[in-house]
């Protein structure tokens, strides 16, 4: 056991070690949100000295012109709904009959985020008459469905750990967005070339590793971190019978100070992995979405059912089910509740930082992405009943869909307000959620 | 490294405007956690309709001041009902889920620029404070001794800010020695037994939210005249937090746990500033540039609340027996 310790928090010591490495000089955080342009050729060269100009609501906001590798950043106000509009005229010469073939382009900013936005040009693309969602509300009905089921899904592997350890412990986990974050920045720091030095003895440039081998290297990690909280923390705080509200309170300092922790070591602004970040979107009949996407997705699933039916069918998942039913009488059974408790850490800090992973290749990570998404995941696990796996994922299912679909009516900057609205609500007339059964709640 | 600027620092961050703000909000929470066991995440929420409420009347509307605190006084009573009708009969968790939740939506509401034309979106709003100013009765000039200087205009400030914490704090020992304030007390530490008593739970929190969260209220418009300013990010979940951490460090349960509290919170932060930055700056530290300090600080905020949570939850001053930490 002492051993067991003394390695996690070597493995601990050296993730951040690595970290810290990373850091380098970085600008002053900035919670702005902001628009990042790639233009790129077909084969992928970037295009730069083109024009590039933002407008919100037929408002021009603000204007870029792409740097040498392509990229161009335009600030936007606040969050909410923009269209991006690639200037051909201001294409270099060696493109010309080339053009993008979306063009403008429409996006939304998250608060405190970034979003990038690439136009890839084509011979025969579209010129700047035509629009990305022409073809009506049926249409946008079914890409804001989809976006939401991408959403879901990706809110869904969080939800689901965060519900087992509600289930099996009793904690409200507050930094559990943190070990979304955690995911998301280990793998980015694996995926880019980066100085490491430890602690000054050792110094070398570590390569980037593609994101799809530093990906499974960040789960491994991250379900190590996760099999850390418990063994340093929450284990020793159960074993001395600290109360629930405690714990919670517990839970937010360690939040505070994760979060903190993240910020001091990879800076305040918004990242985005080297890999799949100016993939284009591809038509699947009336929407689109880029493929990424679509794997990230189909991934999820996977996952979610994989978990599921572990869930079910082992011995380890009996096992949960039964110390999230009754710890006292798993334990009276022969249920090692110690270990079982371990292991839901263990996996559910895997599938957080699998969904970090995932929601960071959609819109980018940041030091508080895990946080952003926090109350939605609470809102997801409540909807669907607390200490229920199905309910979350049920409910992380309805909150993405409701949250991409309502903006249908409301403005894209207060979609998450409705959320939390429902799960104001859901609290008030069904405290035990779709899913859960009425048992003593208030 | 300058230590006489250290200790100058520290000295003003023991009486600023920070300390009054987060003693407030941390007062509002200490009746509703340290008093009736109410776990309230929401207390951003009453300090941002206290400042809000203000700042939309008197510079929007263009209405006198009184107008303005009544417009924040009258918000936060009706915030106070809407969030505890429903979840006052929740269990603790369940109404700390739902109060933090309340509080995202005010300031993402406030942050949006769909109600830009009222609450001035990121930006804020500004330009509200002349006629709290116009009251100051001091002459222009430079008051204090030693590393207490202040012009008329921050003085004035921090003498409203002390005079109504002060006041708070008075109404809060009135209260809670009162036979209501027993009835907290026995429903903190045991709600079905102030229930089979004949009492009505329900009604004794709801009060104490009510009054808890006009205090936060207070702590908002200290925030907002202070400041000159009003903006949405400044109300985010940290500042209940940090005033959670505020009222462990203090002591639960205690009428004055929240000002010592928040005194050493300031002083703490503070000093840990300046000695870092100077630190940096003369090269002794050079692993971390002048902006990490910043983020060092907060880290140190989360392992305290942590710590504190964990080995001393009734803080400096409080009493162990009297605190609530499980959830019924």
């Amino acid at each position: 056991m002492r051993v067991c310790v003394r390695w996690g928090v070597c493995l601990l010591l050296a993730t951040l070690g690595c970290l810290g490495g990373a850091s380098g000089a970085r600008a002053a955080p900035d919670a702005g949100e902001l628009i990042r342009v790639r233009v790129s050729t077909a084969t992928g060269d970037p295009v730069p000295g083109a024009t590039v100009e933002v407008e919100r609501d037929g408002t021009r906001i603000g204007t870029g012109t792409t740097r040498p590798d392509g990229s161009a950043e335009l600030d936007v106000p606040s969050a909410g709904a923009y269209q991006v509009l690639l200037d051909v005229d201001t294409l270099p010469p060696a493109s010309a009959g080339f053009r993008p073939r979306m063009n403008p382009i429409r996006t939304t900013v998250d608060e405190g985020n970034a979003r990038t936005v690439a136009f890839r040009l084509e011979a025969g693309g579209a010129g700047p008459e035509r629009s990305a969602d022409e073809g009506g509300s049926t249409v946008r009905v079914a890409q804001l469905t989809l976006q939401g089921l991408r959403f879901g899904l990706l809110i869904a592997l969080a939800a689901v750990g965060l519900s087992l350890v509600f289930g099996t412990t009793g904690l409200t986990n507050f930094a559990h967005g943190e070990l979304v974050t955690f995911g998301a920045l280990v793998a980015y720091y694996l995926s880019i070339p980066a100085a490491v030095s430890l602690l000054g003895v050792v110094s070398f440039t570590k390569p980037g590793l593609p994101l799809l081998v530093a990906a499974p290297v960040t789960l491994l990690l991250s379900c190590g971190f996760g099999w850390l909280n418990d063994a340093v923390l929450w284990s020793r705080l159960r074993r001395r019978g600290t109360g629930l509200v405690a714990m919670m309170i517990v839970s937010i300092g360690l939040a505070i100070f994760l979060r903190y922790t993240f910020l001091y070591f990879a800076g305040g602004e918004t990242l985005s992995y080297p890999d799949y970040a100016t993939q284009a979107g591809i038509g699947l009949g009336p929407v689109m979405m880029r493929p990424v996407d679509l794997v990230s997705m189909g991934l999820a699933v996977t996952v979610l059912v994989g978990g599921g039916l572990a869930l079910i069918r082992t011995r380890l998942g009996t096992a949960t089910r039964a110390v999230a039913d009754n710890p006292a009488l798993a334990a009276a059974s022969g249920i090692d509740v110690d270990r079982v408790i371990r292991s839901v850490w263990t996996g559910a800090a895997g599938l957080a930082a699998l969904s970090g992973i995932l929601l960071g290749m959609g819109q980018g990570l940041n030091f508080q992405m895990g946080f952003q998404i926090l109350l939605l995941v609470f809102a997801a696990v409540t909807l669907g009943g607390l200490g229920t796996a199905f309910g979350a994922l049920v409910g992380s299912l309805v909150v993405g869909l409701f949250i991409e679909l309502s903006t249908l009516v409301v403005p894209t900057e207060l979609k998450n307000v409705g959320a939390l609205a429902v799960l104001i609500v859901i609290l008030l007339v069904r405290p035990q959620g779709v899913l859960g059964r009425a048992g003593r709640i208030g | 490294m300058d230590w006489s600027t250290v200790l100058t620092n520290a000295a003003t961050s023991l009486v600023g405007l920070q300390t009054i703000v987060y003693a407030l909000a941390a007062v509002g929470l200490n009746l509703h956690f340290g008093y009736t066991g109410l776990l309230n995440f929401g207390q951003a929420a009453f300090a941002a309709v206290g400042a809000y409420g203000l700042a939309i009347v008197v510079a929007s509307a263009g209405l006198p001041l009184p107008v303005g605190l009544a417009a924040g006084l009258a918000g936060s009573v009706v915030l106070s009902v809407l969030l505890g009708l429903p979840t006052l009969r929740l269990r603790a968790d369940y109404l700390a889920i739902a109060t933090i939740a309340a509080a995202e939506i005010l300031r993402i509401s406030a942050r949006s620029s769909t109600l830009r034309e009222f609450t001035g979106g990121a930006s804020g709003i500004n330009g509200f404070t002349e006629p709290f100013h116009d009251l100051n009765p001091l002459p222009p000039g430079t008051y204090g001794f030693g590393p207490w200087r202040y012009h008329e205009r921050d003085l004035w400030v921090l003498l409203v800010g002390w005079t109504v914490l002060a006041v708070c704090c008075l109404v809060v020992w009135l209260l809670v020695r009162s036979p209501w304030g027993r009835v907290l007390r026995g429903i903190r530490e045991d709600e079905d037994a102030a229930r089979g008593l004949g009492k009505n739970v329900y009604a004794y929190k709801m009060q104490a939210l009510a009054i808890g969260g006009v205090i936060g209220t207070l702590a908002g418009f200290v925030y907002a005249l202070g400041q000159g300013s009003v903006q949405p990010d400044l109300y985010g979940t940290e500042l209940t937090f940090f005033a959670y951490t505020v009222l462990l460090l203090g002591g639960v349960a205690r009428v004055l746990g929240p000002v010592v509290g928040a005194a050493i919170f300031w002083v703490v932060l503070s000093l840990t500033d300046t000695v870092l930055r100077g630190a940096v700056d003369e090269g002794w530290l050079t692993f971390m540039s002048t902006t990490q300090v910043g983020q060092v600080r907060f880290m140190l905020v989360g392992l305290a609340l942590m710590f504190l949570m964990i080995f001393r939850p009734q803080g400096i001053f409080g009493d162990p027996r009297q605190i609530a930490l499980d959830a019924r």
